[in-house]
């Protein structure tokens, strides 16, 4: 029995250790380190323009509905593609798309709704196009609401960012940075093919960076 | 014992007066067909001596309502569906049905044209003739639909009557003592009437998907609110919330002094979930939660997206349903990465600089820059027919600070930037 054991059982305090629950990435280079996004805590995608964040997420989100599982995409900037998430593998039957209309505040109640309600697999808050400005003004205090109403579920809330925002309260902070744009044919006749990106855990720390590719739409 | 009465030559509104003369007789009654109705008269005879003067007595019924009836009374209904529309007059079939109907022509069977085809190559004319084949081999040869026929045929068919059952009402209506201006005093009315209601719903084995609450006003016409659910339901909590959220977003424009409401009864929606499958929100709670979003962000905001099959931009809608929950797994293999796209909403007016045709250097907003790499001009067009076409030329460009584009330029050779490959 080691100390911290045995001054919880002085206390009366019930020990409970779980072991995580992973939701694979569908990316197998991302997830070799970081095992996976952790169910039940939030996670944090962040980047600038086309370092491959959405690319990320709608990975994610083919990964959970072909696990049956039920997402939602609160999309506080009316930026999703159904599209390109269509083609990454996403079962758009099993989404709920929620369209903010460029309203930060429209957006944070509708994940707080949606965790509380309960029984989503992923629930991907896309900040991307938010000002710094509205996010600076966030109250911590929504991040740790956020964190324990996904306590002791099976959920994930993906926030997909230009910045860390949840910061303490995350369990998972990546950091994406695009490394190159990949174009076929000759000067003149150009054809996007496919992007590379690099990912680097930052919370929990991790020495190593993970590259993937993602092709065009065809 | 049941009888059938069968209107030969009536007119086409004439089964609306026959369930009354079978009503008359028997509180159940089933309509077969428009002019033929069967009728249980077991308990009959007791009253009107025998079963002929039963006869006798819905004949006469009938004839004093204006119509010449043939009437049948037999053991089982069936038998006296086939005597009624075959024997004019009053037909009595006490106890030995197969020899009463002997000499029917198999035609007046319910047969497919293949059974009829083999009927008529076996030599097969009347219910006698068919009667008389033996059962094991009759199975064999025509299968189930043939051993029904031939127990039809002998007269050994024996069913229940299929009712008719008015529909049952779950509605309800207050009237106010005093007129409510306030949406919470209003809310317990809604509630007591709604556990009054699910609880019949549930005793009665039903769920309900449409709700329809039309509450009077004073010196104002009624204002009357539909609602419609995903999946039935009958939790009055769970109905009430979505009452009050949609009478919050349309509140009534004056003093309620009655309240109607109703419940449409439909069969619930029963789900077996598997040991294996994850935990999907609660229907009747994920509704409840997306109308209070659909309450903070609008109506037509939230859904579920679909694909459109058009080549126009931005093929997609949202439709406002809730999403599935599919029961079994897909064996298909998982898909490779693919590119995400982000649009801007709306996408953002952009000033371009050409070079021999070429986006040289792009600006709009923040987003300022050298295009590095550009692949196009893809021109796509359509819908030229209709009152809304498209018409662009279309670019993917790549800036110096490594973030890619999807720029246009529509026919006013205005630029835009309509989102961002990420």
């Amino acid at each position: 029995m080691n100390a911290a054991t045995a001054l919880a059982a002085t206390l009366g305090v019930r020990s409970e250790f779980k072991i995580p629950e992973f939701l694979p990435s569908g990316l197998p280079s991302l997830d070799r380190i970081i095992q996976g996004f952790p169910r039940g805590a939030i996670s944090e995608i962040a980047g600038p323009e086309s370092s491959g964040r959405a690319t990320l997420v709608h990975s994610l989100l083919a990964s959970s509905t072909a696990k049956l599982e039920v997402c939602a995409y609160i999309d506080a900037g009316d930026a999703f593609d159904p599209q390109s998430a269509a083609a990454s593998g996403v079962s758009l039957s099993q989404l709920v798309w929620i369209r903010c209309g460029h309203d930060a505040e429209h957006a944070f109640k509708s994940a707080d709704l949606l965790l509380h309600a309960g029984g989503f697999g992923v629930v991907v808050l896309d900040l991307s196009r938010v000002s710094d400005r509205i996010l600076r003004r966030v109250p911590i205090s929504y991040w740790h609401r956020f964190r324990l109403a996904l306590e002791n579920t099976p959920t994930i809330l993906a926030l997909l960012e230009r910045d860390a925002q949840a910061k303490s309260c995350a369990s998972l902070i990546l950091e994406l940075t695009r490394k190159q744009a990949i174009w076929t044919g000759s000067p003149g006749f150009h054809l996007l093919r496919e992007i590379e990106i690099e990912a680097g855990c930052r919370k929990p720390f991790r020495p190593v960076t993970a590259s993937f590719q993602a092709a065009a739409l065809g | 014992m049941f009888a059938c009465i069968h209107l030969p030559a009536a007119p086409p509104a004439a089964s609306k007066a026959l369930r009354d003369c079978a009503e008359s007789f028997s509180p159940e009654a089933e309509l077969s067909a428009p002019h033929t109705i069967l009728f249980d008269v077991s308990r009959l005879n007791l009253l009107y001596g025998g079963l002929s003067e039963v006869a006798e007595a819905v004949a006469r019924h009938a004839a004093s309502m204006g119509f010449e009836a043939n009437v049948a009374i037999a053991p089982n209904a069936e038998t006296a569906l086939i005597a009624a529309r075959n024997f004019p007059g009053i037909t009595l079939i006490p106890e030995e049905a197969a020899d009463a109907l002997a000499n029917l022509d198999i035609e007046n069977l319910p047969l497919t044209p293949e059974l009829w085809q083999t009927l008529e190559a076996w030599g097969i004319r009347t219910f006698h003739d068919f009667a008389r084949l033996p059962d094991t081999g009759l199975a064999e040869r025509l299968g189930e639909a043939g051993v029904y026929l031939h127990r039809l045929a002998r007269g050994a068919v024996d069913r229940p009557l299929r009712v008719l059952q008015p529909a049952t009402q779950y509605e309800e209506r207050v009237d106010l003592e005093h007129s409510l201006t306030e949406l919470e005093p209003l809310l317990f009315i809604l509630a007591r009437i709604l556990n009054d209601q699910c609880e019949r719903l549930q005793s009665h084995g039903m769920a309900t998907n449409e709700i329809h609450l039309v509450l009077e006003l004073e010196n104002r016409p009624e204002h009357a609110r539909e609602l419609h659910l995903p999946v039935p339901m009958r939790q009055s909590k769970a109905i009430l919330k979505l009452l009050q959220l949609d009478l919050e977003a349309h509140s009534p424009p004056a003093a309620v002094v009655a309240v109607r409401l109703t419940l449409k009864p439909v069969p619930p929606k029963h789900v077996q979930n598997g040991i294996f499958l994850p935990v999907t929100p609660a229907p009747d709670k994920l509704e409840v939660t997306l109308t209070r979003i659909r309450a903070l962000v609008g109506e037509r905001n939230v859904g579920v997206p679909e694909l459109l099959n058009t080549h126009r931009p931005a093929p997609f809608q949202l439709t406002l349903r809730q999403p599935d929950t599919p029961l079994r797994w897909t064996d298909s293999p998982p898909a490779a990465p693919r590119i995400a796209f982000r649009y801007f909403s709306p996408p953002l007016a952009a000033q371009v600089q050409l070079d021999q045709g070429r986006p040289l250097r792009l600006a709009a907003g923040t987003i300022r820059g050298n295009v590095i790499t550009s692949a196009g001009p893809w021109r796509t067009s359509g819908d030229w027919w209709s009152c809304n076409p498209w018409d662009r030329d279309e670019w993917d460009v790549s800036l110096n600070d490594g973030a890619l584009y999807r720029i246009y330029r529509d026919p006013k050779a205005a630029w835009f930037i309509e989102g961002t490959y990420d």
